[in-house]
Formats: structure tokens, sequence, C-alpha cells
């Protein structure tokens, strides 16, 4: 599954509404067909955190972190302790130390602290305060065992939330996210630049770590937005608006061009990218856009992932979800839309550290089909989560978390309860 | 509605010709009297209740009626003379042979049925007598009647009437107790007073004395001194005796009635807790702050002053309570007897199907049923409210409660040592105990021995029949002689027996103890058939509405002859509580049936409180055979009318012959227990905050709304051609709202559609008259039916832009441009649910023409959501798909619905199922159930 932030600051062109797709309100394909609105929030929500299949976390900008049972909707815990916005929240996963069904989850927040919450009790474990500025992101190696709050400075933490080491202060710019890549390497985005860093555990008994700075990706036009791994030798970095760039990460002898090629037909095929009002699959096979919809919403897309379901699920600032599929396009179309002409794609050359920017000429070969939307929230949908039995959620700047789920498997979850209750009470009964 | 009232009468009486004359007024809830009554000659229309008093100055004489001018041209003095007359076991305070004190002689209530030919008046009597300190032996006869012109009222309506009167005079009584204490003390103040003053006369006299001789004055001061110690002795003796009755009353469990509910919340009268206990200390600090008087020792004539009125003798808040109650009693008993009885039952029903009521029954009702059910269970026994702080406080009430001595031969003032914990532990092992007393004749035996052991120092409650003209055939009271007490009530004798299994040392009342245990074995098995098996739900559509022609039946059997059998009763599975039922039959029936020992063990759980539901999971058989082995049963029972005792267990076996149809239900006994009692309204029901019957109100808003409502809604399918698809999307969980300019038509259209707003939550948030704000997704969720303001403002255009977004969610009607938007409709069932061509002319009738068949489509909903292999797969090889087609086929073959109409059923099962499961979770939203199916627009 990708995650695609983007931002698109200047395609908010003036588009005509009706270019927009539109699905009327027949939509047999859509299975959401029960919703139930979660209150709690007093101000934006802008993270959920998925922690286990049926809790998940939510945080806004009201400072207060939620709890939620994603199946009967109610609130677990509220966790109180920030005062300020939360910038960023992470799961701890099960560690071996924990009791397995004991979770942690780091909340960061600007009032320049971080927060250690055990799940179960929604009692508070640590509270860090040693930041000279606010956390942006937060990131959880959870083979090291370690975590690592990206700020001024990246600093690695162990469970107990000791410091074990944590780089220079960045001059001009914050860490805006990080991405785990193989061999304790680490990439962070700081501004235009992607800075990787690696991490090296000097001693075990100590603790004692050290993190060094490798190398340093920069001549980026513009902020970057968007870090992910395609496989262990690349990580596809997405900046300006327009311009998606993958680059092969080189990790010191197996700049291996095949390596990179053979890995990616086996693995993911499809990247997902959510451009200003548009949603473009980009195939790294064929190293094109294979499918497209350039006003897939009437705002921009906040968030865009591809469902366990097949579904490609997109939301946006217009407050509405919609539901793609990614659908064979009858063969005899070309495409030949000049759109294509905003899509650069970085492609491994001869010189590996710079970014050869080639148009491609792209063939259609699929469309994506709208296939239902789910209106419900009246300020933009800041993000989604999924869960298998139990549909998705969605949180929105208007303060409001929604449960949307698939009406008949809830008709018969409903049933296999109340057989269930019935029996229970039967037994009773007869004990007595 | 179970049963139509006026379908009832109809049936029985062929020569019925008479329109409704009030064409607002549904049948006979309203009319004084019933058409074709043949008590034509009472001088008055209503039923009133009337007090009155046996004054020892002028004789009898009428105080009040309730209410106030309902006596028309009636002889009011003539009758209380009449009433008055009835030779009842006065009271009697004075000397009783052997002991030189007079006694006070706690007699309890007499209850006296009679008849006058010349009124044309049937009244059921209660006597009472209060105690005045100026009364011509302490005691003042006075008696609360409640008359009506039919005398079959009175007749079946008996155990009712007296528990409500018991109620209303206990707490008279209770006041007369407190305020004749009250003036004892203040009696007593003035001879200590008194005593004094001759005293330091006599002393001075002593001493001034020197001749050695007594003079004629200090011999009478003598003699008046000695008598005024005298009349303190026989005072305080009173007091005593007045304030240990009170208290003893307290530890009988018979008696508490009402004053828990004073401690704990307000009364509906206004005067709440606080006040009271402001009054009592106002009371209190006046008996302090009382300069007593110089008394002479002999007593006042009485004659000559005027005797204190019935308000000053009860403490005026005891007063306004009883008076309260009163009405509530008349309100409750307006109306024909077949009205009455069938709304009895109805309710009887009702709580029955408490998986389903909630969809379109009074949900007032039965929520607060279950509320009070909570609260009683939270709540501390009512045998130690009853001792509250306020009784313990009062003066020398401590101190005079420890020395026993006084009531050492009666068995009921044995004393008794509360032990809270030991209580509370028992509490649920001694309810179990008791459920075995549900039953009417099961406990019949156990009634005797109630009587018996009042017997000792009481009369116990007699019951006359004086009937004038005719002598009334009524097998009801044929048991009843004059020990046995039959006030007693199933529910009190569970708590009564509790209060008996509570007494933990008292050497004195080993004999009842033992009496009681001894009892309960049998009576378990005695009572144990009585099992309430409720079936009307899972009845196919043949099957309900034979059901409900038997109810009709057996209800004109009610109205129209006392001589019923009981095998109607028992066939339609209600037992009135009226009833007293012969002892032997429900015992052979626990012989015969085989079901016995299952039916026992699902009683005693008392923690459900909507109803057990067994669904014995049955794989062997197919969805098909289980419906088809429906009908033969259903012809059996056809068969099954006359036949006396064995109807029951032949009822019985076809339960256990033929566990397919699976859904029986059986009520917990204590639930039951509880139906019983609120309907009866019984002694000691300590739930409600006023003594009076809780449900009238509601009951009479209901009717009022019901019938508007009704006719708002034959207004609107007539004049709108698309109410179908209107109501459809109600039926469905769809929002409906109603947009227009007019507050007045919004509101109209909304009250004529709200008649088919499922209630889909325990809030009856879901009808919304007038919104003039724009619509919220979470406003979506709880409300159904809405009316929305249209106007011309940024406002307005807000509220119309909500509308457009959310349009998938809602069926939005134009009342301005009479259009409609909202997915079309296919179907049967609303056609027949909404004509517009109907012949229904009365809008009451068209309410409970709508009610029937949403009563249908409950019960279809309730087998559906019952129905094991309708969701889950019969054994684990069967795919989803098939139990899905099983589904189809089921909604489709079985209960005949086609099309849009299975949608409605299957929502209701989803408020079913979610009700059941007691979702949604507290402080968490309801669900919104959508479908996305396009809309049309609707025009006229």
């Amino acid at each position: 599954m990708l995650r695609w932030l983007l931002g698109g600051r200047d395609v908010q062109e003036p588009v005509e509404k009706s270019l927009v797709l539109c699905i009327g309100d027949e939509q047999p394909q859509n299975p959401y067909t029960e919703l139930r609105v979660l209150k709690g929030h007093s101000d934006i929500v802008r993270f959920m955190a998925w922690i286990d299949d049926l809790r998940f976390a939510s945080a806004g900008d009201d400072g207060v972190v939620f709890v939620w049972n994603v199946q009967t909707g109610e609130r677990l815990h509220e966790l109180r302790g920030h005062s300020r916005p939360i910038t960023a929240i992470a799961v701890f996963p099960s560690v071996l130390q924990l009791q397995p069904e004991s979770r942690h989850l780091l909340t960061a927040s600007s009032d320049k602290t971080v927060i250690i919450w055990d799940l179960n009790t929604g009692t508070q474990i640590y509270l860090l305060t040693e930041f000279q500025s606010s956390v942006k992101c937060l990131m959880i190696i959870e083979r090291l065992d370690v975590w690592l709050s990206g700020g001024d400075k990246v600093c690695t933490w162990n469970c107990q939330a000791e410091l074990l080491c944590k780089t220079t202060c960045f001059k001009d710019a914050d860490v805006s996210s990080m991405i785990e890549l193989p061999k304790n390497n680490i990439a962070a985005v700081v501004r235009k630049d992607v800075v990787i860093f690696k991490l090296i555990p000097l001693s075990s008994e100590t603790q004692a770590w050290k993190i060094i700075e490798m190398r340093r990706l920069s001549n980026h036009e513009d902020d970057i937005r968007a870090l992910i791994t395609i496989n262990d030798l690349s990580i596809f970095i997405a900046h300006v608006v327009a311009h998606l760039y993958l680059m092969p990460f080189n990790l010191g002898n197996a700049p291996l061009e095949d390596a990179f090629y053979t890995a990616q037909l086996e693995r993911r095929r499809n990247i997902f990218a959510a451009i200003g009002t548009g949603i473009y699959v980009y195939n790294l096979q064929t190293k094109t856009v294979i499918a497209y919809q350039q006003l897939a919403h009437d705002s921009r897309v906040l968030h865009i992932a591809k469902l366990p379901n097949n579904q490609l699920v997109s939301c946006s600032e217009d407050g509405s979800v919609r539901l793609w599929e990614l659908q064979e396009l009858p063969p005899a179309e070309p495409a030949t839309s000049g759109l294509f002409n905003m899509w650069g794609i970085g492609r491994p050359n001869k010189q590996q550290n710079q970014m050869a920017k080639r148009k491609l000429e792209c063939s259609v070969l699929k469309t994506l089909e709208l296939i239902g939307d789910l209106i419900g929230h009246s300020g933009a949908v800041r993000m989604f989560l999924y869960f298998k039995d139990h549909g998705m959620v969605t949180c929105s700047t208007d303060h409001l978390i929604i449960l949307w789920k698939d009406g008949e498997m809830e008709s018969q979850f409903r049933s296999k309860k109340l057989f269930q209750k019935l029996e229970q009470e039967e037994q009773y009964a007869a004990s007595l | 509605m179970i049963t139509a009232p006026d379908v009832v009468a109809l049936t029985h009486e062929d020569d019925y010709e008479e329109q409704y004359r009030d064409d607002s007024m549904p049948p006979f809830q309203f009319q004084p009297e019933n058409p074709w009554s043949k008590t034509a000659t009472a001088k008055f229309e209503k039923d009133f209740i009337l007090i009155s008093e046996f004054s020892e100055q002028v004789g009898p004489q009428p105080l009040l009626t309730i209410p106030e001018n309902a006596r028309d041209n009636f002889d009011l003095n003539y009758f209380s003379l009449r009433i008055m007359s009835v030779d009842y076991q006065a009271s009697f305070v004075g000397h009783p042979p052997g002991t030189s004190y007079p006694k006070l002689n706690f007699v309890e209530d007499s209850k006296v049925v009679l008849g006058d030919s010349k009124e044309g008046a049937f009244a059921y009597v209660h006597h009472l007598t209060l105690y005045d300190l100026e009364a011509r032996g302490f005691v003042r006869p006075f008696c609360v009647a409640y008359i009506s012109a039919d005398e079959n009222k009175i007749m079946q309506q008996f155990q009712e009437l007296s528990d409500d009167f018991s109620k209303a005079s206990e707490c008279l009584k209770t006041g007369n107790r407190k305020a004749f204490a009250t003036e004892l003390e203040k009696k007593l103040q003035d001879l200590e007073y008194t005593r004094n003053v001759l005293h330091n006369e006599t002393e001075i006299q002593k001493r001034s004395n020197d001749k050695g001789y007594y003079s004629s004055v200090a011999i009478e001061k003598a003699n008046e001194l000695a008598n005024v110690e005298k009349c303190i002795i026989e005072h305080e003796d009173l007091l005593m005796q007045i304030r240990t009755y009170s208290h003893k009353k307290t530890k009988d469990a018979h008696y508490f009635s009402y004053e828990p509910e004073y401690g704990t919340e307000p009364s509906d009268t206004g005067l709440g807790h606080q006040s009271n206990e402001s009054c009592d200390k106002i009371n209190f600090s006046n008996s302090r702050s009382y300069t007593p008087k110089f008394t002479r020792a002999k007593s006042a004539k009485c004659f000559e002053k005027k005797l204190k009125t019935l308000e000053e003798l009860c403490d005026s808040y005891f007063f306004n309570q009883t008076l309260e109650q009163l009405k509530q009693v008349e309100k409750f008993f307006r109306g024909d007897v077949c009205y009455l009885i069938t709304s009895q039952i109805e309710k009887l029903l009702l709580q029955q199907q408490r998986l389903t009521s909630f969809l379109f029954e009074d949900t007032l009702f039965f929520d607060k049923e279950r509320t009070e059910k909570q609260q009683r269970c939270d709540k501390p026994l009512p045998v130690f409210n009853i001792l509250s702080p306020k009784d313990l406080e009062h003066p020398c009430l401590s101190n005079e409660a420890a020395s026993f001595e006084s009531y050492k031969s009666c068995v009921e003032s044995v004393p008794i040592k509360l032990d809270q914990q030991v209580n509370e532990e028992s509490y649920h092992g001694t309810v179990a105990d008791s459920i075995p007393c549900k039953n009417p004749p099961g406990a019949s035996d156990y009634l005797e021995l109630e009587g018996k052991e009042k017997g000792s120092v009481s009369s116990g409650e007699s019951i006359e029949v004086l009937g004038t003209e005719k002598s009334c055939p009524a097998p009801i009271f044929s048991k009843s002689d004059s020990q046995t007490n039959l006030q007693c009530q199933h529910p009190e004798i569970v708590r009564r027996k509790f209060v008996v299994t509570k007494r933990t040392n008292s050497e004195d009342s080993i004999e009842v103890l033992c009496t009681t245990e001894s009892l309960i074995p049998e009576d378990f098995k005695a009572t144990c058939p009585s099992a309430i098996y409720e079936e009307d739900n899972t009845l196919d559509n043949e099957e309900e509405k034979q059901l409900s022609t038997d109810l009709v039946q057996s209800d004109a059997n009610l109205n129209h002859s006392n001589g019923f059998s009981k095998a109607d009763f028992e066939n339609n599975t209600i037992m009135l509580p009226v009833l007293s039922e012969p002892v032997d039959s429900p015992c052979c029936i626990g012989k015969e049936s085989p079901n016995f020992t299952k039916s026992v063990s699902t009683f005693v759980t008392e923690e459900y409180n909507d109803g057990v539901v067994n669904v014995p999971p049955q794989r062997s058989k197919t969805i098909d055979q289980i419906f088809h082995s429906d009908f033969p049963q259903q012809d059996d029972r056809n068969g099954l009318y006359g036949a006396d005792d064995q109807v029951l267990s032949t009822y019985e076996k076809k339960y256990s012959d033929v566990p397919g149809t699976g859904e029986t239900v059986q009520i917990p006994v204590d639930e039951y227990l509880d139906n019983m009692s609120y309907i009866s309204a019984s002694l000691c029901s300590d739930r409600t905050p006023s003594p009076a019957l809780p449900n009238c109100p509601i009951k009479r808003l209901s009717g009022k709304h019901k019938k508007q409502s009704g006719r708002n809604s034959l207004w609107f399918i007539r004049q709108y051609s698309f109410a179908q698809q209107a109501i459809f999307s109600l039926l469905t969980g769809r929002m409906l709202v109603i947009v227009g300019e007019q507050e007045g038509k919004v509101k109209k259209l909304v009250n004529a559609l709200s008649t088919f707003v499922p209630n889909c939550g325990s809030d009856s948030d879901s009808i919304k008259q007038w919104v003039t704000f724009p619509l919220h997704i979470n406003h979506l969720q709880t409300w159904k039916l809405i009316g929305l303001q249209r106007i011309a403002s940024p406002l307005g255009t807000s509220i119309l832009h909500s509308l457009n977004r959310y349009s998938r969610y809602i069926s939005i009607l134009d009342c301005d441009n009479k259009t409609l938007r909202c997915p079309q409709y296919k179907g049967l069932l609303i056609t027949r649910l909404a004509d517009h061509r109907t012949q229904i002319k009365r809008g009451s009738t068209y309410y409970m023409h709508v009610h029937n068949m949403l009563t249908q489509l409950c019960s279809q909903a309730f087998l559906y959501t019952f129905c094991h292999h309708l969701h889950l797969p019969v054994d684990e090889r069967e795919t989803e798909e098939s139990v899905t087609c099983r589904r189809v086929n089921f909604l489709k073959h079985h209960l005949g619905l086609m099309n849009d109409d299975s949608k409605i059923v299957q929502y209701f099962a989803d408020l079913i199922k979610m009700r059941y499961l007691h979702e949604p979770a507290k402080g968490v939203n309801p669900v919104l159930r959508f479908n996305y199916t396009s809309s049309s627009v609707f025009k006229i």
C-alpha cells in the first residue's frame, strides 16, 4: 500500500465543475451502506493510527488522542497530555519485552513534547520534554527496538525513552518525513534534500548508538513531498507537484540496474500518485502512466491508497471520499493527451547521483473507474484507515470521524452475535 | 394494537346499531357507559369517587367527590347513608375487659360492594377509621367509594379497585397516625403542665395547712391531681400504641406502599420530599415550641366543638397526596369496563413482546418500566427505606419502640431484627424462592395462611357482596371467604415471603418461618406451569388472526358473562390478575407437563430485562418443515376450545414436541410479576414516584395522540398521491424531510407521518417537528422525520445546500410545491397500508388499521430475525450464498413479501437485532443505514 501525500501549490487552476467525474446515487459496487459518526474531537482531526484489528487512535489539533473501537464505535480511551496540536503519531508494534496485547502509542506535539502512552490502560508512560523544537515526524524501527524523532535534528530512542544518539541540528529546516531503508539506514527529508543516515549500534550492553550521515541527495528543485521505499535498492521521491522522481538508492557496491528492474517486476508494479485534483497510476515496469483521472475530485486530493480489496481510495479537501477501480481499457484507444508533459520520471543512468529527467510517451492501458463515493464529512477529509473486517474510517477537518461499514456484513455480524447471545442465555438458564 | 375494543363490542352485540356519537372520541375510551347497558336508570353519567364520613354529630355525610362536579342530580346524602350504614367491623376504643387503659384497635379496612336500585348505582366501598383525640372513642369512621352505574365494572375491577383504594387509605391513615401522635404529644404536654400546676397548688395547700386535717378543697385538688396523672398514663399509653403501630407496620412488608417514594423522588403533587421534610420539621418544631395550657382533666364535650376536618385529621400533605391518588384512580377507571379489560389484556400481551414492541408501541411505557425496574434493583429494599431517618429521629419513638412488651401477644408484632447485609445477600435467593408464588392459585393456600395469621389481630379483610337486585354471578369471589385475604396479590406475596425469610432471630416467629418455608416447594410445583409462552410473534399471519379472534372472544366473555372458562385464558396465554383461579388445575398441569422442569429453570433468570428467548438449535428440520408444521397445530388449537385441563397440557406438548418453532418467549417470572403489579397497581408498588397509577397519564396522552395523528394520516394519504412513497421511506429508515414555509402546515404533515416512524432508539428523538438550521451528518443518524423551514436568506440557502449534499440519505417532501423526491416504492404492502381510496372514515380507526398492519410486520420481522438458519449456515459446508438464498426465499415465499416489502422487514429486523444486542453502546451514536438507490421526483 502506498501512501501519498502531495501538495499542489500552483495547480489550483480554475476547473469547471462539470469536468469532475460524477457518479449518481446508484452505486451497486459501493459496499459502504452504513455509517456511524464518532464525535469527540474539538478541532481538526489530522492523524489516525492503526493499532490492531479492532482499535485505532485519532489525533488532531485539539491535542487530544482518542482510542476507538472500530467495531462498536466506542471510545476506549481519551489521552490528554498535550497542550498544542499534535504533529505526529506512531504506534509501537508488539515488542518482545512487552505483553503481546500491550501496545504503546507515541505522540508528538507542537508543544515540543513527545508522550508515550500505554494503549491498554490509557495512561502516560513517558513524557519527553528535551526537545528544542517540535517533533515533526516519528518513526519506529521494530527490528531494532528503537524509534526516531525528527525535528530540527534526528534523535534515536529506545523503548524506555532513553536517548541513544542524535544528529547535529539542521540549519534552516526541519525533518519533515523519514523512511526506513535496509541495513539500518534511514532516509530523512529536509526540505529539498534527502539525507541518508546510518544507525550503528556500538555495543549492545551500553546501549550506545551512533548515527552518521551517509549521503545527501540534493539538487531537487522544490520541497520534497513524499518519500517511499520501492524496494531494497531504490526509493521514490516526489517533490514539486508535477515531478516524481524515482531513484535507486545505492548502498555502496550494489548499483545493479538489473536488480533494480527485476525486483520491481516481481513486487510492486504500480505507483499511485495524487497530483492536485487528479490521480495517476504509474507502472514501474513499463515506466509509463497506465491510468489517470485528471479531475478526480473537486479539490486537492489529500490521501490516496490502494486497499487490499483492490479498490483505490482517495480523499480530498472537498469532503468526499471516492472509490476507484483499475479496469482494463478496451484496447484501441491510445492516449493522446498532452497531460503527460508534466510527468517526469527519474531513471537510473550512467550517473547515479544525478536525476535524469525524461519525458515518456505513455500509453494508457487502463482506466480508473469511479465506483462510488462516500459523502458525510463537511470538511476536508484528512486521511482514512482501512480495516479488513470493519470497513473504513475517515477523519476530517469538521472534527468528526466517520466509520463506513458494509451494511450487509454488519447485519450478518449482528445476527451472529444475536444467536451467540441467545445461546449464552440458554446455557445460563440451563445452569441455574 | 392487538385487539380493537370496538371490534370486541361489535362481535358480541349483534343489535348494536348506534353509531358513534362523537367522531372525535375513540370508541369506549371516554364514553361513560356502554350503550347496551341495562343500567339506563342511573342518575349520573360518569363514575366518581365519593368520600363520606359517619359523623358523630350529624350522621352520615358526604365530604367530597372526585371529580368534583360529577354527581349531577345524584343524591349524595342518601347514598352516603346507604354506604355508611353497611355494617362492618367498626373499630372501638375503650376499655376492653381485663385492661385498665383504653386500647387502640388497629382494624383493617373493609371492602364492600353494594348496589342501589334507586340511584341505579353500584359502588365499591372502602371503609376506614381514623383517629381523633376529640372524637368519641377516639375514632372517626370514613369511607371511600367508587360509584359506577355498571355493576360489572365494579365486580370485574374489584381487585384493582381494592388495591388502589387500600393504597389511598393507607396514605390517609399514615397521615392520620402522624397527626394523632402530634395531637397526643400536645395533649401530654398540657397534662404535664396541669399536673405541675396542680402539684404546686397542693404543696402550697399542704404547707399552709397547719390544722392537721385536709380541707375539702385540698381533697378535691388531690383527686384532680390523681385524675390528671391517670390521664397522663393513659395518653402515654395511647401515644406508645400509635407509634409502635406505625413502626410495626413498617416492618410488615405489606405496607411500604408509598413512604419510600417520598424518600426517593419528588412526588407528582408538587410536594416533594423536601417539602415533606420541612413539613415534618415544622411539625416537630411546633410540638416543641408548643406552650402547654392548663387543662381540665375532663374531656370536652364532643357536641360542643367543631370536629376536625379530614384534612386536619390527616395532615394536609398526606391528604393532598391521597386526593391526588384518588384522582388518578378515577382517571384510570374511566370508560367502559370492556375497554378497561381490553387494554389490560393488551398491555399484558405487549409486555410479552418486548423484543418487538419498541418499534411501534408506546415506548414511554416500556422504557419507563425498564428504568423503574433498574431503579428497583439499585435501590435498597423498600423495607429499609421505610425506616427512614425521619421515623427514627422522631422524638421518643426510639425509646418507646425498644419496649416491646406491649404487643407480645400477637404474631404480627414479633420483634424482628432486620439485618441489611443478610438481606442483600439473600435477595436473589429469596426472589428465586418466591417465584413460584406468581400464580394466584398456587399462592392461594398461602393466602389463607396469611389470613389466619392476621386473624388474631384483626378481623381480616372481609368482602361482602351485597347485590341488592340480583346476586352477582361472580366466580371471582367464589373462593373468598372472610378469612381469605384477597387483597394479597402475587407480588405482595413474593415480598412477604421475602420479608419472612429475613427474620433472622426471633423466637416468636418460628412458626411463621416454618410454615412459609415448608410452603415453598409445593408452591414451586404448583405454579411452574404458569409459564407464559409468547407465541404471537412466531405465528404466521393466519395464526395471528386466529389469536386475535380468540382474544376477541374471550374479551366478549369477560365483558358479558363472568362465567367464562379458564381455558379461554390459558389458551390465549394470558393471565388476568383479576382472576383467582381454582387451585387444582395448575397442579395437575404441573404433573402432566413434560416441559415442566425446563421451564422452571428458565424462569429464574431474573436479570434479563427483555425477556428470555429460547431458540433451541434445531438441525434436522429444514425451514419448510418447520413452518408447515405450524399449521396442523393451528388446527389443533381450534379444537381445544372448551376442553378444560387438557388444554394446557396439549398446548405445552406442542411446544415440547416441536422445538423447531423455536421462538417461544418466556418471560422471566419476576418480570411477569412486575407486569401484574403494574397493571393492578398493587398496594406494594414501590417503584413509582406517585402512589397513584403510573401509567394512566401516558395512556391518556397517547390516546389523544393516536386520534390526532390517525386523522392526520388519513388526511395525508387522501390528499397526497405519493403518500405510499413517503411512508416507504420512513419504514425503511430513510429520513424524510418535510420542507415548507409555513410552520403549521409542515407540523401537520409531520404529525400525519409520525405514525409510521419506527422508534429506533430508546430516545424518541427521531421526530423533529420544526428545524431551522442546516442539517448535519449526525442529525441524519438520529432523526427520521423532520420538518424543515424554508426561508429566503443565507441561512435558508445553506439549509438547502445541506439537503442537496445529503440528498442520497434523505427523502424530501416539498410541502409548498407538493413534490416528493425519494426512491420509488415497488411493492404491495404499503398499498394496503395507505390506500387513498380507503373506506375508513375515522382517524382512530385508521390508526388502529395502521397499527394492525405494522404489528403484523413486526411479528414477521421477529420471525425473520430469530430464525437461526436464515442467518447462519446449518453446517460448516454450507456456503454463505445458500444462506442468502434461503433468506431471500423465506422473505418471498413464507412471509409473502415482494420487492421492496422485504426491505421493510429487513430494516425492522436490523432494529430488533440492535435493540437486542443493546446497540449502540452508551454514548455512541446510532448507525445510519442507507442504500445507494436513485431517487425520483413525484408530483401530485
